[in-house]
């Protein structure tokens, strides 16, 4: 399968990443080379098989809904690269 | 060094004590340096805990690794330490709990010695999509060490531990094994519980263990398997006791056909595995060839489906909660693009642009969900096999260790794992212990898969074919 600059724009913001010059030219063959070793699949007879999706065998592992603390708040920020005493810190979002 | 727990137990009989141990091992570790094998040493805290676990020997109620010097795969989680998936996207990052797996070696006197070198995110095949550089294989160390485990490998291989854990998701802890002599297992899906475990493909990551021995892989299995609260995956079977000799009369063994038709197969690993199947035919058991035309699709069905995961997974990394973030990012949008972009290597790149592209509207059925009906296609004549049969034998590899540097292609490094991803799709538990001495001087691995949660069945095989 070919594929164009806008595919490699498109899947590119769909997964938040940028590629820029070189960097795009080579992922835009690496895509094709990996999506046309991955065609060969449409050679198997698939007809009525069900896929699989699940590989363990336990369902619905309930447990009682107990409210616990598992992680502190400090914790949870602990490894944030930006943050205050409270929250997550962004950049701004817009500049005056 | 202490090349097995049944060494450690010995020297610790003796009166040694496990911060001797543990300091025998630090100084092996400093010697060898150049593999490149340690990411990280956990110098305090483990000679920390050695000098608990003596305190328990001492009081007589330590655990049944008391004293044994593990490393884990830098995916593994430890509360109060570091750790990476060999990326730079998490750096800086410590981890908030200890993983079960790791947990329950702890809690029977296992002491962490530190963490161990793989491909980014468990991604390859050599140790060389690594942010921190390739390891060198002990045996040769112009060689690779295998991977995406080739860091608890080359520990083992190299007598930096007395055994480690690692993870497969398409043969990250057999083939790494292969290239090193040790033995590595990896259990049937759901057996260990992946809490702690950073994912890469969830339907396929399982943990477990690099050893140099078989009892210690049995031994390391019996303490990490079973049911956890924290896995909801993880198999709530119970785990029976595990290498107890008993084997069938007439053992039954399949062998995959194709496999020995696979381009650029090594001879002499044909050569063994066809000796295996003399001998073994010799003492009277079954062995046969049997057809399974799927060869040429299982890395491709892998790859569709772990790709896809892997894009799904990562996309918890973004440069707000943890880890690295861009310094010019402005919004966050750019936020999210620019962290990923310099955080992530290009492989990690590439398998989340594929798989993103394989669930993208307009593609996802003739991908992603013809990939899962062929899943189902392999799980369905596998199990067809291992009705008439109770193991399946072949390769590990198709060859021994190859060059640092060596295989440049993605898809040829893809190719690398045609004999492993085919127990990570179906779920089968599979195992590979060093049984070929190749005339190149390096060793590689048998693989046997066997049937759902029969790893006490593979490990008396594994026994079996070893006498």
């Amino acid at each position: 399968m070919k594929i164009t600059d806008e595919t490699v724009d498109h899947i590119a913001h769909l997964a938040r990443l940028e590629f820029e010059g070189e960097a795009k030219t080579a992922i835009k063959q690496e895509m094709e080379t990996i999506i046309s070793f991955m065609e060969v699949l449409q050679q198997v007879d698939t007809e009525n098989v069900e896929p699989l999706i699940f590989m363990s065998e336990e369902i619905n592992r309930l447990r009682d809904d107990v409210a616990e603390v598992t992680l502190t708040q400090a914790e949870v920020l602990k490894n944030a690269p930006k943050k205050d005493s409270d929250y997550f810190r962004i950049p701004k979002v817009l500049d005056k | 060094m202490y090349r097995t727990i049944g060494e450690v137990k010995a020297q610790l009989s003796a009166g040694k004590t496990v911060v001797s141990i543990v300091q025998d091992y630090l100084t092996e570790i400093e010697k060898q340096k150049e593999l490149n094998a340690f990411l990280e040493v956990f110098t305090e805290s483990v000679l920390e805990q050695a000098q608990q676990v003596d305190e328990k020997i001492k009081s007589g109620t330590a655990g049944r690794l008391a004293g044994v010097v593990i490393g884990i795969k830098d995916n593994l989680c430890y509360k109060g330490h570091k750790v990476s998936a060999s990326s730079n996207i998490l750096h800086g990052f410590e981890s908030l709990f200890t993983g079960t797996a790791v947990q329950r070696l702890i809690d029977e006197g296992a002491v962490i010695i530190g963490r161990l070198n793989c491909d980014e995110f468990a991604m390859g095949s050599s140790n060389e999509t690594s942010a921190f550089g390739t390891v060198k294989n002990p045996l040769d160390p112009s060689k690779v060490a295998g991977g995406s485990s080739g860091g608890s490998a080359a520990a083992v291989a190299a007598g930096l531990c007395t055994a480690s854990l690692g993870s497969d998701t398409g043969g990250s802890i057999r083939q790494p094994a292969s290239f090193t002599g040790t033995y590595g297992l990896k259990p049937t899906y759901g057996r260990i519980s992946r809490h702690g475990l950073i994912a890469y493909a969830s339907s396929f990551d399982q943990i477990g263990p690099f050893t140099n021995s078989l009892e210690d892989t049995a031994l390391l299995l019996q303490i990490m398997a079973g049911k956890d609260a924290y896995d909801s995956t993880a198999s709530s079977r119970e785990v029976p006791a595990y290498m107890d000799g008993a084997l069938p009369s007439k053992i039954k063994v399949a062998v995959l056909k194709e496999s020995f038709e696979t381009k650029g197969i090594d001879p002499e690993v044909v050569s063994t595995t066809e000796a295996i199947i003399a001998d073994l035919r010799s003492k009277g058991h079954e062995v046969e060839l049997v057809s399974f035309p799927y060869l040429d699709y299982v890395v491709p069905a892998y790859y569709v489906l772990t790709t896809a995961e892997a894009s799904s997974n990562l996309s918890r990394f973004d440069g707000v909660h943890f880890g690295y973030r861009s310094p010019d990012a402005k919004g966050v949008e750019e936020t999210y693009k620019k962290s990923r972009s310099e955080g992530f290597g290009k492989e990690v790149k590439r398998r989340i642009m594929a798989g993103t592209f394989v669930l993208s509207h307009g593609y996802y059925d003739a991908y992603y969900t013809k990939a899962q009906k062929v899943r189902r296609v392999l799980q369905t004549k596998t199990d067809e096999i291992f009705r008439s049969y109770d193991f399946i034998l072949l390769p590990t590899t198709p060859s021994t260790a190859f060059e640092q540097g060596g295989v440049k292609d993605p898809i040829q490094m893809y190719l690398q794992d045609i004999f492993t991803v085919h127990a990570n799709l179906t779920g089968h538990p599979a195992l590979s212990i060093p049984f070929g001495n190749h005339s190149n001087g390096l060793p590689f691995g048998i693989q046997i898969i066997g049937k759902p949660f029969d790893e006490n069945g593979l490990l008396n095989f594994a026994a079996y074919l070893e006498n």
